[in-house]
Order: C-alpha cells, then sequence, then structure tokens
C-alpha cells in the first residue's frame, strides 16, 4: 500500500497518569479531582475483577447479542478485489457499538454504589444507550443535549424519556455537544456524592479515554479471533470511522502490536469546501485543552473552540480522544478524511449491494475503502467495523439522496 | 500579593478582590471600567479571560464571555492593552483563564509578556496540580504566581500536597458548583476554611457565590477568609448601569 507509511517513532512521555505520548491527562477544576480519582480507583480495582468481568460479559451476551459476527460481502469483494469483511456493531441492542461502554460504566457504577447517571449525546446515540442501561440497572438517568440537538433529533429524545430518562436542553454556547459536555461536566461537580458521568467517548479527562478503550476494545478482540477462525490469520487491514473515536480505539487497540496489520482511522471532512466547517480534528485540528484533555482541536489562532460540522451526527465533534493522537504521531494508525458526498454514496451502496443499512458514521469508513480498493494487492483481506445500523440516519440522508 | 492582602488585614479589613471579564461591558469601555474598579480600592483585580468553553462558570459569566467573544475579544489584545498602561493601576493585578487561550499563547512567551505588561499571577481553573509543572516552570523566571485553588471536597492530604507550590494566596473555592453559585451551607465553608489555613501558610481568599460582605460575617470569627473574590454579582451591578464604587463600598467599609 502505498498511501501509508506507518512508521513507528518514539516520543517523549509525560510520565503522569492518563497520558498517552504528550496528549490526554486531566485538565478539570479542582472539585472536580474527587470524582475523578473515584473512577479511576473503580477502574483499575472493580473492572478488573472477575465480579465485574463475569457480570458484564453475561450481560453483554444476554442482553446486548455479544458476540456480533463478522459478515463477508461477497459481492463488493467481488466488484472492489479485495476481501472485504464488516464486524457487525450495528446487530447489538439499540443498534450500535455505545452500549458496550454505557452498559460498562453502568455497571461500574452500580458496584461503585452510585444511584444517578448523567450523560452527555449529539445524536442521541450515547444518551440511549445510558438510558437503556440505567433501565435495566435501575439507576435515575438524566441526559445533556444541545438545545440545537434536541430540536433535531426528536426521536431521540423520545427514545430517552420512553426509558425514563430525564432530558436537559442545554442552551448554552453553541447548543451543541461539546455545550451539552459542559454542563454535564458543571452538574458532576454539584452532585458527585451520589452520581457517575458515564461518558460518551474516548476522550475527557483521564480515566475516560482509557475506561472507554477497555469497554470498547471487545469488538477488536472478538474481530481479530473471528478473522483468524474464518480465514486462517490476522487481516491486512482494519479501517474505522473516528470522531471523538470510542468505536475506532475498540476496534483498532487489539490489533496495535499486529505490525503487519495496516491501521485506519476515517475523520469526517463535512462538505469539503475551503474553509468550510468539518470534524477531522487530527487532520485539520491543532493540539490544545478541551474537556479536561490535551488532544487535536478545532479552534482558531486564539484557542476558542470551533463549531465542528458533519453530515453525521455521531462524527461531530471538535476533539478527539488523546490515544488516536498519539497512534497518529507515532505513525501506527493513518488517520485519513472522507467527506459528507462520499459517506452519502457509502451508504447507499453498501445497501443496495449487501442489504445492510450503514450508519452515517460507519459509511464514511467504507467511503474510504470504496475510494481505496485499488491500493490493495488483489485479495488482501480488509476490516471495517460497522459500528451502527443506519436506519436512525434515513430521514436525514434522503434529503440528499434520491430514490427511485 | 500577599503583602497587600496582609495590609488590608491590618487596616482591619477583608481584601478585596473584584473579577472583571475582558472587554467587559463592552471592547471601547473596558479599560475605563478597569481604572474605575481600581479607583475604587480594590488590593488585588482578576482580570478575566474569555474561553467559549467555560467549564468552572455558572451561566452570567459564561454569557458575558461568549458576548466579549463576539466583538472580537483577545488574549493578545488585554496583554497589549496592559502593557500601555504600565503604573497606572493601583491594584495588582492577574489573569484568571482557561488553560487553551494561554496554550495556544505559548506558555513562555505568556510569562514574559504578562511580566512586562505588570501581571503578578495566574488563576487557570481547569489546572489541578498534577498538570501545573510546564505553567509553574514557565512562570518562575519571571517572578510570576500560579495561584492554587482548592475547594470544600479537597481533603487535607491533598491541600498538604498542594502547599509547596503554594504562592501569595489561595483561592478557597466556596461550593461544590460553578462561579455565581449560592451557597447556603456556612458550616461547609467554615470547615474548608478552617483546614485550609491549618495547612498554608499564606492568606485565603474565598470566591464563587459571594454578593453582599454579610456573607462572612455569617462565618465564625476564626473561619473568616482574609481576602474576598467578587465576580459574578459585580459584573450584575455593572451590567445594570451602576458604578463599580457604589458595588465595592461596602465590602471596602466605606
Amino acid at each position: 500500500m502505498r498511501a501509508i507509511p506507518q512508521v513507528m517513532k518514539n516520543l517523549p512521555h509525560l510520565n503522569r497518569p492518563g497520558y498517552f505520548g504528550e496528549y490526554g491527562g486531566r485538565y478539570v477544576p479542582e472539585t472536580l479531582m474527587p470524582p475523578l480519582l473515584e473512577v479511576e480507583k473503580a477502574l483499575s480495582e472493580i473492572l478488573p475483577s472477575t465480579d465485574f468481568q463475569s457480570r458484564l460479559k453475561d450481560l453483554l451476551s444476554e442482553y446486548c447479542g455479544r458476540p456480533t459476527p463478522i459478515t463477508h460481502c461477497d459481492r463488493l469483494s467481488h466488484e472492489l478485489g479485495i476481501e472485504l469483511f464488516l464486524k457487525r456493531e450495528d446487530l447489538l441492542h439499540t443498534g450500535a457499538h455505545k452500549i458496550n461502554n454505557a452498559l460498562g460504566q453502568a455497571l461500574l457504577a452500580q458496584m461503585m454504589g452510585k444511584t444517578h447517571v448523567i450523560a452527555e449525546t449529539g445524536a442521541g446515540q450515547h444518551g440511549v444507550a445510558t438510558a437503556t442501561a440505567a433501565a435495566k440497572f435501575g439507576l435515575k438517568c438524566t441526559v445533556f443535549m444541545g438545545a440545537k440537538d434536541v430540536e433535531r433529533q426528536a426521536p431521540n429524545v423520545q427514545r430517552m424519556k420512553l426509558l425514563g430518562a430525564q432530558v436537559v436542553a442545554v442552551q448554552s454556547g453553541s447548543r451543541t455537544l461539546k455545550d451539552a459536555i459542559n454542563e454535564a461536566l458543571r452538574f458532576w461537580i454539584s452532585h458527585q456524592a451520589d452520581t457517575m458521568y458515564v461518558f460518551g467517548t474516548a476522550a475527557g479527562p483521564h480515566p475516560f479515554p482509557t475506561l472507554v478503550r477497555e469497554l470498547q476494545k471487545v469488538i477488536g478482540t472478538e474481530a481479530r479471533a473471528q478473522m483468524i477462525a474464518r480465514t486462517g490469520g490476522l487481516p491486512d487491514a482494519v479501517v474505522a470511522c473516528v470522531g471523538g473515536g470510542s468505536n475506532a480505539i475498540g476496534m483498532l487497540h487489539p490489533f496495535v502490536q499486529d505490525e503487519a496489520v495496516k491501521l485506519i482511522g476515517v475523520e469526517a471532512g463535512g462538505t469539503g469546501e475551503p474553509g468550510c466547517e468539518n470534524s477531522a480534528a487530527i487532520n485539520l485540528g491543532m493540539p490544545g485543552v478541551l474537556h479536561g484533555a490535551r488532544m487535536n482541536l478545532l479552534q482558531d489562532a486564539h484557542g476558542q473552540i470551533c463549531e465542528s460540522s458533519s453530515i453525521s451526527a455521531g462524527l461531530d465533534y471538535p476533539g478527539v480522544g488523546p490515544e488516536h493522537v498519539y497512534l497518529h504521531e507515532i505513525g501506527r494508525v493513518h488517520y485519513a478524511v472522507a467527506y459528507d458526498h462520499e459517506a452519502l454514496a457509502a451508504f447507499r451502496k453498501l445497501s443496495e449491494a449487501e442489504g445492510i443499512i450503514p450508519a452515517l458514521e460507519s459509511s464514511h469508513a467504507l467511503a474510504w475503502v470504496f475510494a481505496h480498493a485499488s491500493d490493495f494487492a488483489a485479495g488482501s483481506k480488509v476490516l471495517v467495523n460497522l459500528s451502527g445500523r443506519g436506519d436512525k440516519d434515513l430521514a436525514h440522508a434522503l434529503h440528499f439522496i434520491q430514490l427511485d | 500579593m500577599k503583602e497587600t492582602i496582609l495590609a488590608a488585614k491590618k487596616s482591619g479589613r477583608c481584601a478585596v478582590i473584584p473579577f472583571i471579564t475582558a472587554g467587559f461591558p463592552s471592547r471601547d469601555s473596558f479599560w475605563d471600567t478597569l481604572a474605575r474598579v481600581d479607583a475604587a480600592g480594590a488590593d488585588i483585580i482578576e482580570i478575566g479571560i474569555p474561553f467559549s468553553d467555560p467549564v468552572a462558570d455558572g451561566p452570567v459569566i459564561e454569557e458575558i464571555s461568549r458576548q466579549v467573544l463576539a466583538q472580537g475579544m483577545t488574549l493578545d489584545w488585554v496583554i497589549e492593552g496592559l502593557r500601555a498602561r504600565v503604573g497606572s493601576f493601583h491594584a495588582k493585578l492577574v489573569l484568571m483563564g482557561y488553560m487553551n487561550p494561554f496554550v495556544q499563547y505559548g506558555l513562555e512567551r505568556l510569562a514574559a509578556d504578562c511580566a512586562a505588561a505588570g501581571v503578578s499571577g495566574f488563576i487557570v481553573p481547569d489546572l489541578p496540580l498534577e498538570e501545573t509543572p510546564e505553567f509553574r516552570e514557565a512562570l518562575a523566571p519571571h517572578g510570576l504566581a500560579l495561584i492554587t485553588l482548592v475547594g470544600p471536597n479537597t481533603t487535607t492530604e491533598r491541600m498538604k500536597q498542594y502547599a509547596p507550590f503554594s504562592q501569595e494566596y489561595v483561592y478557597v473555592v466556596s461550593v461544590l458548583g460553578t462561579t455565581g453559585g449560592v451557597n447556603e451551607h456556612v458550616e461547609a465553608v467554615a470547615d474548608t476554611i478552617r483546614r485550609a489555613r491549618a495547612v498554608f501558610d499564606v492568606p485565603l481568599a474565598l470566591g464563587f457565590g459571594l454578593r453582599v460582605p454579610e456573607q462572612l460575617e455569617s462565618l465564625p470569627p476564626d473561619a473568616r477568609p482574609d481576602a474576598a473574590v467578587i465576580g459574578t454579582a459585580l459584573l450584575q451591578h455593572i451590567r445594570s448601569g451602576a458604578s463599580p464604587a457604589s458595588f465595592l463600598a461596602p465590602w471596602l467599609g466605606k
């Protein structure tokens, strides 16, 4: 493959908790340190315990439908000249990988003795997953959602309410996901005694990037074993879409040590017009500090955060998880960009060719593969994380594509 | 700044630290407003550097930050303005702002430029102890202070970890909440102040949610702060068209 130089580099590492190279950390008000230290302790003591692990395993299997299968795309493989496999997170309960994390963190909250979970949500997927997990465990649930998103994502707001969650429409700032995170953090400061913040992506202050990865890496661990069982070896390349980066870190992390496997993260490039808003923080952003972490950000020259934009609400975030920035810097993962129109074309192509309607988020990963299939040697095995199903996107996508 | 607070104490009052967001109430009237706050008798003034995502602030300061950013307020503008006015303020000046605008300005350049502009120190609400080394390293050659913040949930053990790095004064956050929040738990505030006093050898400033000096008088005599930070209530007062002096007078015992 020519387009993807992957040379491991050694980078300075800040020897402090929660750093990936010089990214990550814990940039929060002092009043948030005690609850974060409490979650950090739970991550190192409760999460690895046999009790937690066996309960989580049972729930993921009996309640969520794990393990999810891998599917070989016969028709597309023939057309593209590669062997294309999908990891089917779209088949999970609630329709996306988000439940892996929400269920794990809600179980952790319960075992920590918390009675209330809070979450931020953009499109509503993480909010629905958290509300689902809270209902399952009998926990009180409050979801913070930008007022603009509450208007745009009415069906998910109704789903959360049906599941018993309270939805708070955040009116501050740009009234989108980043402001919902700010408001959730503020709420947590004043309700920390009984509340756990179920963070939705592999970003935020330490220990969230690590905690979310640990709960999502089941995707890559399963897929790696399934590829070996199905094909007799590792895939040649693994591809996942990257917004905040939770499905991507879950898929890619278990392959990081497999040096022969190319790893590709695909960011959302928006409309692709010069100067337009996008959600590609690694490709088009600069290092900075937001939501408790040092990471790449879409920002102006003075350090004010820009609004992100993508046709896919789940990738629409001005930052990206610190471990991804690190994997980019050391050259282990190649981060590419797919634009709105490419994702829409991929959304349609997978539906027509394989009978699978992908989420617009996952469509970005597919779009990259469709555009770069000819870069691969014939018969290369390419594994894509199909992070979610596209039913939720139908109404939005139909504004842009014409069906006969 | 430690001496400034101790001097106020010697004259029988609590030192007064007003907070004002840079560019408030407007870009044109900010420097005049700052001069009036200074002339009213402030001991130290905190100049707020606006940020798009101010997670430690309540709705009033967040909204004001948004307004001044919309008018094109930047850290460069504040530092240039201060440099042009070096020596014209009686009060000591502190910049209070979130990490990202400081990081983008460059920490070493920030320290050098702020020292030349007459700034005495920084308060960074999203910089807990573990993340302070680079900031402290940048400030040290210029003799600038990084003010420690502690809250009601900061354990005595953790305060002791902060102690060796605490300079000039310690900012005690009165509430588990954001700026402008209401604090009705006098006992909790008193407990935090007593614990902080036993650990730190610098004066204590109390902030978040202070509106009237009577709030301090409700604290037990042995648990009163050496200085009071007033932000949200002062900004609301100025926004209503009233003078900074009329707000600060009761705080200064005038």
